[in-house]
């Protein structure tokens, strides 16, 4: 079974860098991805984490000063 | 002659050579990443995206500045000027700024002059000193911006940046400094000195290379008053055809100059890594060796405060008697030494200096420049003075 994912939502490649940035150094395996077309029109990027990391992966980008433009489950 | 034989003096116009990191790291963002940084979500183009982001943090760590997302990069500090000055001043503003000025601060603000910002150009002394009480007494009710250079770039004289800083501050005026000259080269505390937008090139005392620059706004400057001076794509929100007001992505439309950030980024560490104390006494001896040499010639004019701790190393002088443009062509052909003559595009600088129209002969000292060259550029100034008075 393949695991669950979610995504963060962002206003800007820079922003998911830096939220990559911050995911890397806490250990929190992520990677960036095209935002699915289904979740939003925004042809940019997002953070895609696991599900079960996700609570932690939105502190550790609010308290990088990114703000989260959206959050979303992938099914 | 051999390039290595040359003696480059001419980085105030912009430093050469650089440290081998930086083509290096150009090379690879050509040859190893080669996409367009946030463009697209595919692994090169991430991988272009972090190389520009890491040098965001460079420049940030550089300035002492704490946002790397406030870090907007331009082509030159010309763009990076006109973005600050173009963006926040309206008609029935006013702008204080100084007699030493480039042009990259004076043609814009004439250009806003003459569509109702009124300007003050605060006068210097003959050695391009500014005192900060002049500025304080120039400030009016609707004075919504104060503009200095932090060092001139026709003779080196520092600006009282700091004391500025704290005036404008005391007012609530956000206060822009150019620090074209001194970015690199001298230390500079962005949130220290209460500069509020700072305004860099990459190609000089950063050692990147050229067509990289940018403005790095503090934590105070409201970015929705700062208004872009060019919209288009970002690579994100792309479904709006509204500018997106996410930093830095509102001021950065179009596609950036990724190898040259490559390079950028390469040069800030490298420079932070030697340590910008440790390159500014570097460049402190070399300037008052320069100095002293060139102020023991007789015949030969020195401008600027003749104190290489009140100046960058950038030293301008005439031989008397000869035109600063015959000076830098002999000096290029026969002692291999290379210089700029002329007005230096800041002809406000040399009215301050008594040196306009005739000019300057500049010689830009570099953090690679050695005393033996120094030396050597001193025994050809000696030599071609003597010829006009033997």
């Amino acid at each position: 079974m393949s695991a669950a994912y979610a995504v963060l939502l962002v206003d800007s490649t820079s922003h998911a860098i830096r939220i990559e940035k911050a995911l890397v150094r806490a250990g929190i395996a992520c990677r960036l991805i095209p935002v699915p077309r289904q979740l939003s029109s925004d042809c940019g990027v997002c953070v895609r984490v696991r599900q079960e990391d996700s609570a932690a992966a939105q502190e550790l980008a609010a308290a990088a000063g990114v703000k989260i433009a959206g959050f979303r489950l992938l099914s | 002659m051999n390039p290595t034989d040359l003696i480059y003096l001419d980085n105030a116009a912009t430093s050469w050579p650089k440290p081998p990191e930086v083509a290096q790291a150009m090379l690879h963002s050509m040859q190893q990443v080669g996409a367009n940084p946030g463009r697209s979500g595919h692994r090169l183009s991430i991988e272009a995206a972090r190389i520009v982001y890491e040098a965001r943090e460079a420049v940030a760590a550089l300035f002492h500045a704490p946002d790397p997302l406030r870090v907007v990069f331009t082509a030159n500090v010309t763009q990076a000027l006109n973005l600050a000055l173009h963006g926040w001043l309206r008609p029935g503003d006013h702008v204080v700024t100084s007699g030493m000025e480039h042009n990259a601060v004076m043609r814009p603000l004439r250009a806003l002059e003459a569509n109702g910002v009124q300007v003050s150009v605060v006068p210097c002394s003959a050695q391009g000193l500014l005192d900060p009480a002049d500025v304080q007494a120039a400030l009016r009710p609707n004075t919504a911006l104060v503009v200095l250079n932090h060092a001139s770039n026709v003779c080196g004289t520092l600006l009282p940046v700091g004391e500025v800083g704290q005036i404008a501050r005391r007012r609530g005026i956000p206060f822009v400094v150019d620090a074209a000259q001194t970015g690199g080269a001298f230390p500079l505390d962005m949130q220290a000195l209460g500069i509020d937008m700072l305004a860099f090139t990459g190609h000089k005392s950063m050692l990147g290379p050229m067509g990289t620059g940018g403005l790095v706004l503090g934590p105070g400057v409201d970015v929705e008053r700062l208004a872009p001076q060019w919209q288009g794509g970002t690579g994100s929100r792309s479904e709006s055809e509204k500018q997106p007001i996410a930093l830095p992505d509102k001021y950065e439309s179009g596609t950036s100059n990724a190898v040259g950030i490559a390079g950028l980024g390469a040069a800030v560490r490298w420079v932070m890594a030697q340590g910008v104390d440790t390159i500014r006494a570097h460049e402190v001896a070399l300037c008052q060796q320069m100095l002293d040499g060139l102020l023991a010639i007789s015949g030969v004019q020195v401008y600027g405060p003749h104190d290489a701790a009140r100046q960058t190393a950038t030293v301008s002088f005439n031989i008397i008697g000869m035109t600063p443009s015959d000076v830098g062509l002999r000096l290029d052909d026969e002692y291999g030494v290379l210089c700029r003559v002329g007005l230096h595009c800041a002809p406000a600088a040399h009215r301050t200096l008594g040196t306009f129209p005739g000019g300057v002969v500049r010689f830009g000292l570099g953090v690679f420049n050695t005393s033996e060259q120094v030396a050597a550029a001193v025994a050809a100034v000696s030599a071609l003075a003597r010829e006009v008075r033997p």
